[in-house]
């Protein structure tokens, strides 16, 4: 049922296409289309759902409002309620119920209606979902997404701005994914719902309309687990995924343009699992790293990042590693969320005090 | 060995005393006080002016989004009127005439929307809870206060609000299986709007009535017109004495209606007819409660004006007040712990670098290899 061929093969080109160089080197033969983040989420639903009749879309309002963000615009009218599912109010009953889908060979794909209430589902993601394959030997699975708005910066009410991607990715079982654009986005959750084991993708609502990007007319993927090189550059490596990605790239070109100082930029895209040959070989070349997430620093995915670099690349450390993330302390209201988020402005003077130890 | 139906006990009653149309069932009739039913009206009239006022507020950028109350201020006020001081009010979010009633300040409500958490910091002389966002997550806490209040002794009731959607979280259910498993003093008012965002009442749930789920938990329930103020206090005075003396809880099911939109961020022209809508603007509890005081003579056109005027001047010292607050941007870290850590008092000092104050302090690092 879930077309790993297919992700292989498309995948592995696919790294090519967006690795070094970024959105420079598209092929500009292919047709194109200019798409926001939602549109081209909505993009790889749509397609997906016309191939394989066994995926289903569930969740709170995503059928006749066409989700709260407006991502499943257009599914309910061509795929119909029974594939279109308004359902109870009910974090852990979607989750819940669509474990027992997968068992009967569906492929659901689980909105939440924002990050904060994913945790309503949690026993069922922690207790089932992940653990399924495992406990029943492979005699059932859980192919299975789980998606939902992520992370800070559109001035939301409080429990909608959270950043959970340290505590899905804890989880082995599950596999989480971060997009930072549209291509990206619609090609990973493409991959995401042909992929034969449950993936959290986690997409983060302040890019869902920020900026479009250019999208080919066909369906692409990209391999679960890999990241890509959203800059290059030889002076010091900056990892980070999602929102931050952007962020980071304005602090890389103050730091060019201001500092003469050429960071390399790696954006993760997943961090379960995570892209431990691309940041090593990175930071080997570079010598300095600076992680950057807005997720909580302790017990962050940025401890696990620079875990890997100390682990396999210290001796070619120059410099501590920095990370800038968001502070451990409940994300503020709206008015100051701005101020525990990453600024571009905290990279840039992490990024210095690594290059002038 | 027999095949019998089981009688299952518990009683759902049904009350409605003042029609939409202006119909009074005068043996119901609830006998207040000529002062009360005017102070009632104003704080009704006080939540539809304040809500509008937000909405306004929202579209010129100085809150953010809102989620107005409009159509559904006659059910928080009627419970509110009947608790004491001391008893508890358990919000979700859509109970602002009861917030008004239990003596929130304005300004702190326009805080919540305006991004600010000391919106939920209620005044210490209030016993309520804050606005609560995760659907239903609040019907836990509630039972576990009404718990506390059997335990102590203290004579205190707790009244808990959520939606019809809330009625679907496992959260709603365990709490009111915790509430009515150890007999507390809870009162649950469900205000069923008829809509959870664009998910009809219908698609929430299979039963009949929400109210009806109350014969599960093994206690009994009551529907009321949530939009006729005097049916909602009959009910509430029932359920509060009752839960006060020992009774356990009650479930109140409230028939009302959202009549705007869920919140600023939602188009409900989507999902929902015009027609639908002004049908229950017909029904709206608040013209509805001002005929039946004008017949009343408890009010006039004058009185209303003059009420109007009174309420207005409130809400531009109060809009003034909120838009005075200065937040302080390192309060972040100051409510985490009772005693805050070295790490956050390291990560404070280093988002007031960031800020340009004070240079972070840096925790050691060697700089020599080996
Ligand atoms: C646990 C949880 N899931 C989802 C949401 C998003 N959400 C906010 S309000 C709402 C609908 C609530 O409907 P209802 O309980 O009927 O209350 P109403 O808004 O109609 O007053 C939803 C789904 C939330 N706040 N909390
Ligand atoms: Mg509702």
């Amino acid at each position: 049922m879930t077309d790993v061929a297919l992700l292989v093969d498309v995948g592995l080109s696919f790294r090519d296409d967006l690795g070094i160089g970024g959105p420079a080197r598209l092929d500009r033969k292919q047709a194109m289309a200019q798409l926001t983040m939602v549109k081209a989420l909505n993009l790889a639903l749509t397609e997906v759902m016309r191939e394989n009749p066994n995926v289903m879309m569930m969740g709170q309002d995503v059928g006749i409002d066409e989700g709260v963000f407006r991502v499943t615009e257009g599914l309910l009218k061509e795929f119909g309620e029974d594939r279109v599912v308004d359902t109870p109010l009910a974090e852990a009953g979607i989750v819940g119920s669509a474990v027992g889908l997968c068992m009967k060979g569906f492929l659901p794909v689980c909105e939440m209606q924002f990050d904060g209430f994913s945790y309503q589902a949690f026993h069922q993601v922690e207790g089932h979902v992940r653990r399924l394959r495992n406990r029943t030997r492979g005699r059932f699975t859980c192919p299975m997404v789980i998606r939902m708005p992520y992370g800070g910066g559109i001035r939301a009410i409080e429990h909608h701005s959270e950043a959970p991607e340290a505590t899905y990715a804890h989880l082995a079982g599950l596999k989480v994914v971060l997009p930072s654009g549209p291509r990206n986005a619609r090609a990973l959750l493409r991959a995401a719902i042909l992929d034969p084991d449950p993936v959290v993708v986690l997409e983060p609502k302040a890019i869902y309309r920020a900026f479009r990007e250019e999208v080919p007319d066909a369906p692409e993927t990209m391999p679960i687990g890999k990241g890509v090189i959203a800059r290059p550059g030889k002076d010091v490596t900056i990892i980070t995924y999602a929102a931050m990605v952007r962020t980071v790239l304005e602090a890389a070109e103050e730091l060019a343009e201001e500092h003469g100082v050429d960071a390399e930029v790696v954006d993760l895209l997943s961090v379960a699992p995570i892209d431990n040959d691309l940041i090593n070989a990175s930071v080997r070349k570079t010598g300095r790293a600076v992680v950057v997430h807005e997720s909580y620093r302790h017990c962050g995915v940025g401890g696990e990042i620079v875990a890997r670099i100390v682990e396999d690349s210290l001796m070619y450390l120059e410099a501590p590693i920095k990370r800038v993330t968001g502070y451990d302390t409940i994300i503020p209201f709206f008015a100051n969320e701005q101020n525990w988020l990453p600024s571009s402005a905290k990279v840039v003077s992490a990024a210095l005090e690594t290059v002038r130890f | 060995m027999p095949r019998d139906t089981v009688p299952i006990p518990g009683k759902i009653e049904k009350i409605e005393i003042l029609s939409h149309d202006g119909k009074l069932d005068t043996k119901l009739e609830p006998k207040l006080p000529d002062a009360d039913l005017r102070k009632l009206f104003r704080y009704m009239l006080f939540t539809r002016m304040l809500d509008e006022r937000c909405l306004h507020l929202q579209r010129q950028g100085r809150i953010g989004t809102y989620g107005p109350c409009k159509g559904q201020e006659a059910t928080p006020l009627g419970v509110a009127y009947h608790l004491r001081k001391e008893d508890w009010f358990v919000p979700s979010y859509r109970e602002l005439s009861g917030f008004l009633w239990r003596g929130w300040p304005v300004d702190r409500y326009m805080l919540w929307w305006g991004g600010h958490e000391i919106g939920s910091s209620i005044p210490p002389e209030v016993n309520d809870t804050p606005i609560c966002v995760p659907i239903a997550s609040q019907v836990q806490y509630a039972a576990g206060i009404a718990w506390g209040a059997k335990l102590r002794k203290d004579g205190t009731v707790v009244a808990c609000f959520c939606g019809d959607g809330g009625t679907s979280e496992g959260d709603f259910h365990e709490g009111m299986n915790y509430a009515t498993v150890f007999k507390v003093p809870l009162v649950m008012i469900v205000q069923n709007n008829q809509w959870a965002i664009s998910v009809p009442r219908h698609k929430q749930t299979a039963s009949q009535t929400i109210a009806q789920k109350a014969v599960a938990y093994g206690i009994d329930a009551m529907i009321v017109d949530g939009n006729d103020i005097l049916a909602v206090l009959v009910a509430a005075k029932e359920a509060i004495d009752k839960a006060r003396n020992g009774g356990g809880p009650t479930l109140i099911e409230a028939i009302t209606y959202r009549l705007s939109m869920h919140t600023t961020a939602d188009d409900p022209k989507k999902y929902r007819s015009e027609a639908e809508v002004k049908s229950w603007e017909a029904k709206d509890p608040l013209p509805r409660f001002r005929d039946y005081l004008r017949k009343k003579k408890l009010l006039d056109e004058k009185i209303e004006a003059v009420m109007e005027e009174d309420i207005r001047n409130e809400l531009d010292t109060a809009v003034a007040k909120y838009e005075q607050y200065r937040h302080d941007p390192y309060a972040m870290f100051d409510y985490m712990y009772a005693q805050m850590t070295p790490e956050l008092a390291r990560q404070k000092q280093e988002l007031k670098a960031a800020l340009g104050g004070d240079v972070a302090p840096q925790r050691e690092t060697a700089r020599t290899h080996g």
